[in-house]
């Protein structure tokens, strides 16, 4: 009984972990319709920003997961602007090539950079270990990633559905056209997002060496499972993606943990069984464009 | 001259065998006797080559982005590593087109997967078809031999005559000869009103339907055979290197396989071979500059690619063979590449 809870309690926290890295590519694939597989890459540079602060610089972990997340932002904004915006029109096919090209760019870029072995961040003694409650065995690290994806789940419903930039966004992927005649710039709400959805899966990135390893290959082993998220979980809302999230975590550890020969095979089984039974995702709209 | 008979002049036209094609095969031919050091790339060339064209069938033909091809290519792969391994096949062509089958049912059976839905849940269908493979062929390491793959395969004459050489020269021509007779087949299919029809269902699906297109089993038809395609490219691979690993199944190759289409450009055919020896040349290249981080290189292709736009690229490579044969020719351009994708 406790074991079940051990390992749901990992599952929701390794899906939580998905949501905060995947949430960024819900807004760009769901919303924007744009394909993103290099989502993962910036994932992996938050991390990375975060190992080399806290590891070469000794900054405290805590100090530098905000530097995590502002530095995969700037790092999206800057190519956003630069190249992402150009290719909005294009064809999913020009998307993906163009993403697949620079996920590779990133994996070697990082290998050449930083060494193709897998790096952990050096955690505080608070964050160590492992205490029960009830029986059940409580990972502190988890439970803070379960603490900090809670409160920015919470967060970004709240400015989405209360703030003025949320209904901004809303109206933008509902209608461009429409949202910018209403004097809405559209390109620059998608930009923010774009950069605010990379700065998440940085720091997403950042939380992640300590649970699911951080090398080079991360862009490539992880893209999967962030498409697996956006497209189960539709993109009509934030919910979706989250509720898509927990499941696929909850799945994939107790998958691990009670049929560790079928490997990924429940996953992928699991995926393309929810595809072709609700091509739109589990929780998505019933049209996508 | 009414507007029907003109389109089937028009198609016949384009059906008709150019001087520049013959040439084309000839060069290829000919490049067999001239390198004879040269041999084990240039199979490898030919099974990229046709391993493409099965790649261009769906995705320059019918407009399927699929970003998990290697499935194919492995179960070919796999299959004939296990047929030549326990002797269940030991003729290499007919352990080749058992293999080709092998996938292609597979293909068959992941078409009705494939056609539901939209671009994305496509690349998603395909991408975790290919990962799904993958993972079956590592739980069942007993019979695929895991991480390690299978070895020790070897393989008999072709047609009990001809043996397979160190040099790879049989190897070479086998190939050749297999990526020939697959051309003329694929060349037949997209040039009869079978592939026009394809051509129309990728431009405007509704429309197609409208004007009487079966297009659901239009696509199924041309994936199954892609997928044969596919399986024949993975089986030749075994073959010629007598080798079959997990990688065969890597997204890796499926992204690479893309690459190459690209580069080569989609919706002619020769696409495939011209973008694989590219893809070949502009690998070696990097790989020699940056013996570890040629993939950067490679990622950069494809983004600068993308930027400047392939239609434009396409024009600027013709250019300068258009401007020629309008000159010696006196006639409107003569190599175009057809481009609308998705």
């Amino acid at each position: 009984m406790t074991a079940i809870l051990t390992n749901l309690f990992d599952g929701v926290a390794y899906g939580m972990l998905l949501f905060v890295l995947a949430c960024g590519l819900a807004v760009t694939l769901g919303l924007m319709n744009f394909v993103n597989l290099a989502h993962g890459a910036f994932a992996m540079a938050g991390g990375y920003v975060c190992m080399v602060l806290v590891n070469r610089m000794g900054w405290p972990f805590f100090a530098a997961l905000p530097l995590a997340f502002v530095s995969a932002a700037a790092i999206g904004i800057v190519l956003e602007r630069t190249l992402y915006r150009h290719l909005y029109a294009r064809s999913h096919l020009d998307q993906v090539l163009f993403t697949i090209g620079l996920t590779f760019m990133s994996v070697a870029a990082v290998d050449y950079i930083q060494g193709s072995s897998r790096v952990f961040i050096n955690l505080p003694a608070a964050l160590q270990g492992q205490f029960d409650l009830f029986g059940v065995g409580i990972g502190r690290y988890r439970l803070m990633i379960i603490v900090i994806c809670g409160l920015l789940t919470i967060a970004l419903q709240m400015v989405l559905a209360k703030t003025r930039f949320g209904s901004r966004l809303r109206a933008a992927v509902d209608d461009p056209r429409a949202a910018s005649g209403l004097g809405i710039n559209v390109p620059q709400v998608f930009a923010f997002t774009f950069a605010f959805g990379c700065g998440l899966a940085g720091l997403g990135g950042a939380l992640s060496a300590e649970i699911l390893g951080l090398d080079p290959y991360f862009p490539l082993k992880f893209m999967i499972y962030f498409l697996i998220v956006v497209t189960v979980g539709g993109s009509s809302s934030i919910t979706g993606p989250f509720l898509a999230s927990l499941l696929l975590g909850i799945g994939d550890v107790a998958g691990k943990y009670y049929v560790p020969k079928m490997g990924p095979f429940v996953i992928y089984t699991m995926m393309i069984v929810i595809l072709i039974w609700r091509p739109n995702g589990l929780f998505g709209r019933t049209a996508a464009r | 001259m009414s507007a029907s008979s003109d389109v089937g002049y028009h198609a016949q036209r384009q059906a008709r065998w150019h001087y520049g094609e013959i040439a084309f095969w000839l060069i290829v031919l000919a490049c067999g006797f001239a390198f004879p050091n040269r041999y084990l790339i240039m199979t490898d060339i030919l099974r990229l080559a046709l391993f493409t064209m099965s790649l261009d069938l769906i995705l320059g033909y019918a407009g399927i982005v699929s970003l998990g091809h290697a499935a194919f290519f492995g179960v070919g792969a796999y299959a004939a590593g296990l047929l030549a391994l326990h002797g269940i096949v030991n003729e290499p062509t007919l352990a080749l087109i058992v293999a080709g089958l092998a996938a292609m049912v597979l293909g068959f059976a992941t078409s009705f997967l494939v056609i539901r839905g939209v671009d994305l849940t496509r690349l998603m269908v395909t991408l975790g078809i290919a990962l799904l493979l993958e993972a079956l062929a590592e739980r069942f390491s007993n019979i695929t031999g895991g991480t390690d793959g299978l070895q020790g395969i070897e393989m008999q004459p072709i047609f009990g005559v001809i043996p397979f050489d160190m040099f790879g020269k049989a190897g070479f021509f086998y190939s050749l000869t297999v990526l020939f007779l697959l051309f003329l087949f694929a060349r037949r299919v997209v040039h009869s009103p079978f592939g026009l029809s394809l051509r129309a269902i990728k431009n405007n699906p509704l429309r197609a339907a409208a004007i009487g297109i079966p297009v659901n089993r239009r696509l199924i038809a041309i994936y199954t055979l892609a997928a044969f395609y596919a399986g024949i490219a993975g089986a030749l691979f075994t073959q010629t290197t007598a080798i079959a690993s997990l990688d065969v199944f890597a997204f890796e190759r499926s992204a690479d396989l893309m690459l190459v289409l690209v580069i080569g450009g989609t919706g002619y055919l020769y696409g495939g071979l011209i973008g694989a020896v590219v893809f070949r040349m502009l690998q070696e290249l990097f790989s020699t500059i940056t013996p570890q981080y040629w993939q950067f290189w490679i990622g950069l292709v494809l983004v600068v690619i993308v930027l400047i736009g392939r239609q434009r690229l396409h024009r600027w490579v013709l250019y300068v063979p258009n401007l020629i044969i309008k000159q010696v020719a006196g006639r409107k351009a003569v190599v175009a590449v057809p481009e609308s994708d998705a």
